[in-house]
């Protein structure tokens, strides 16, 4: 049984695993609409758990629109998935600096960061340029950046505006981008079934947000970090980590990994993207705001979202370079 | 004609959107279809477009901004972005003797239109409003039932600031503030200073 599994052309396991997904978001629904019902029932109603269920259930909605565009960009293979998320990168850059405190002689800078710098980032993936594409922002960027700002003159919080603006940068283009990078992976023995690696890397670093976020709901008690990010609590993740590791364990017959090794994958994603979640929360933060934006509805912003792919992305493409390319 | 301007009217839509986002924020009113006159603070070429994306369409569709003549008047392109796409209402920006700039604006409020006017009369590149001169308040004697509705772009001086050939990407909140209405015997400078407070509160 499992055998057959591995075996299956790729395109077939791609419509096996959207239709699991889709699976899973009608019972996510249904759950909604069941525990909805059920507050409508009541006499007193908890004003926290209301809250809950209407969040929960237009994050479920807001679920069933990402997982459709998703399977429309894989459908349309390599290019659309680029575009896909060369326009993610693009919102989570817009979210960024909307909060960031720029200044006038930044404008150059910037616009070239938008324009310039992301669409030639993301035609390296496409054109399979590797060494350009791992430089391009953290050397030419982050010296060509400032050089430009510096022609207006402004020495006013320099150093700040500089390393605010790269850090935006290399979160919102650099790091979201190693996940369609994983396109480019030449792994043998896996030719044609990339976007299945990609596939694999998105469920898992998803599913680790929301499992966090129900166990957290259903269990949490001990705050990891109240401060940083009061959502986040030690049941949550254990009982979110396990869990995704386990999936992550059996899902292993979509990638070049084998069951062991796809739990050892699937725990770096859930820690890298836990601390992903932290890192972005704290900054956020430090910037004065509770959410990135409100592109996503029950989400917040689109970095929101993708906190922790962002943080996640490039060391698992690191390690599947490391270990499965020649 | 009409189809290209409206398919110009649906491409402006979108690209303001993905440009700025321009999402509405009703702090203190709900959005009304009754007559209006949208003042705002003016930092950008793109100011005019973020707030007419920002009103709902229904509103939109009675909604007028106003332009300055001699840019938005001459040439064909710009004559028919103005005229035909935005429907806007086009102004003299200097007063001469033989004509109130006012006029076309007044002609439009007897029409039933709403507007989107900009007090300070030209751009800044600061983040709060310049001093506004006098037009708001002669248009609020003249119009008394109109609504006066304040309100504040957040983030357009950073984004397309004066002088400015690309913009910069940033979402831009189009805050809606609690309208205000001319007192009777209220002074012009203590109308005006009232005004342009009411949309340094929304800051």
């Amino acid at each position: 049984m499992l055998g057959q599994l591995v075996e299956l052309e790729a395109d077939c396991k791609f419509y096996w695993l959207t239709g699991g997904v889709a699976a899973l978001l009608v019972v996510a629904s249904i759950i909604g609409w069941v525990l909805k019902r059920r507050l409508a029932g009541q006499l007193q109603v908890n004003e926290k758990s209301k809250k809950i269920v209407e969040n929960l259930i237009s994050r479920v909605n807001a679920w069933w629109v990402m997982v459709a565009v998703f399977a429309v960009a894989f459908l349309a293979g390599k290019l659309g998935t680029i575009i896909l998320f060369a326009f993610i990168s693009y919102f989570a850059l817009r979210e960024f600096m909307t909060l960031t405190p720029t200044r006038a002689g930044d404008h150059r800078a910037l616009s070239l960061a938008f324009f310039l710098l992301l669409p030639l980032h993301y035609y390296l993936i496409y054109t399979e340029w590797y060494a350009l594409f791992t430089i391009l922002i953290p050397v030419y960027a982050f010296l060509l950046m400032p050089s430009i700002s510096v022609l207006a003159q402004d020495t006013e919080y320099f150093l700040e505006r500089t390393a605010k603006i790269q850090w935006g940068v290399m979160v919102a283009i650099y790091c979201i981008s190693h996940a369609p990078a994983l396109l480019l992976l030449e792994i043998p023995g896996f030719n044609g079934q990339n976007a299945l690696l990609l596939f694999y890397f998105m469920l898992i670093v998803q599913l680790s947000d929301v499992l966090q976020y129900v166990f957290g709901n259903l269990f949490g008690k001990t705050k990891v970090a109240p401060v940083v990010s009061p959502n986040k609590t030690l049941e949550g993740l254990i009982g979110g980590g396990i869990s995704t590791i386990l999936i992550g364990t059996t899902m292993w017959w979509i990638t070049p990994f084998t069951p062991l090794q796809s739990a050892g994958m699937a725990a770096v994603i859930v820690v890298m993207g836990f601390l992903g979640g932290l890192v972005m929360s704290a900054i956020k933060r430090s910037l004065g705001a509770k959410d990135w934006g409100s592109m996503i509805e029950g989400h917040g912003g689109m970095l929101d979202r993708m906190d922790s792919v962002s943080f996640a992305a490039p060391v698992f493409f690191h390690l599947v370079r490391y270990f499965f390319t020649p | 004609m009409m189809l290209i301007a409206r398919l110009v009217r649906i491409t402006f839509i979108g690209l303001v959107k993905l440009l700025v986002g321009a999402n509405p924020r009703w702090e203190a009113s709900a959005p009304s279809l009754s007559q209006t006159i949208y003042f705002t603070n003016h930092a950008s070429h793109l100011d005019t477009l973020a707030l007419w994306v920002a009103l709902p369409a229904e509103i939109r569709k009675q909604t007028r901004p106003v332009a300055a003549k001699d840019y938005w008047g001459c040439g064909r392109v710009k004559r028919f972005i103005a005229l035909k796409v935005l429907s806007a209402v086009l102004i003299e920006r200097e007063v001469s003797r033989h004509n109130d700039p006012l006029s076309p604006l007044l002609a439009a409020l007897n029409q039933g239109n709403s507007l989107i006017i900009f007090p300070e009369g030209t751009r800044r590149t600061q983040a709060e409003p310049g001093d506004f001169k006098g037009g708001l308040y002669h248009l609020a004697q003249a119009f008394p039932h109109v609504q006066l509705v304040p309100v504040y772009l957040d983030t357009l001086h950073r984004s397309m600031p004066k002088g400015s050939w690309l913009p910069v990407p940033l979402i831009c909140t189009v805050r809606f503030g609690f309208p205000i209405a001319l007192q009777a015997g209220e002074h012009k400078k203590d109308f005006l200073t009232r005004a342009r407070e009411a949309i340094l509160s929304l800051i």
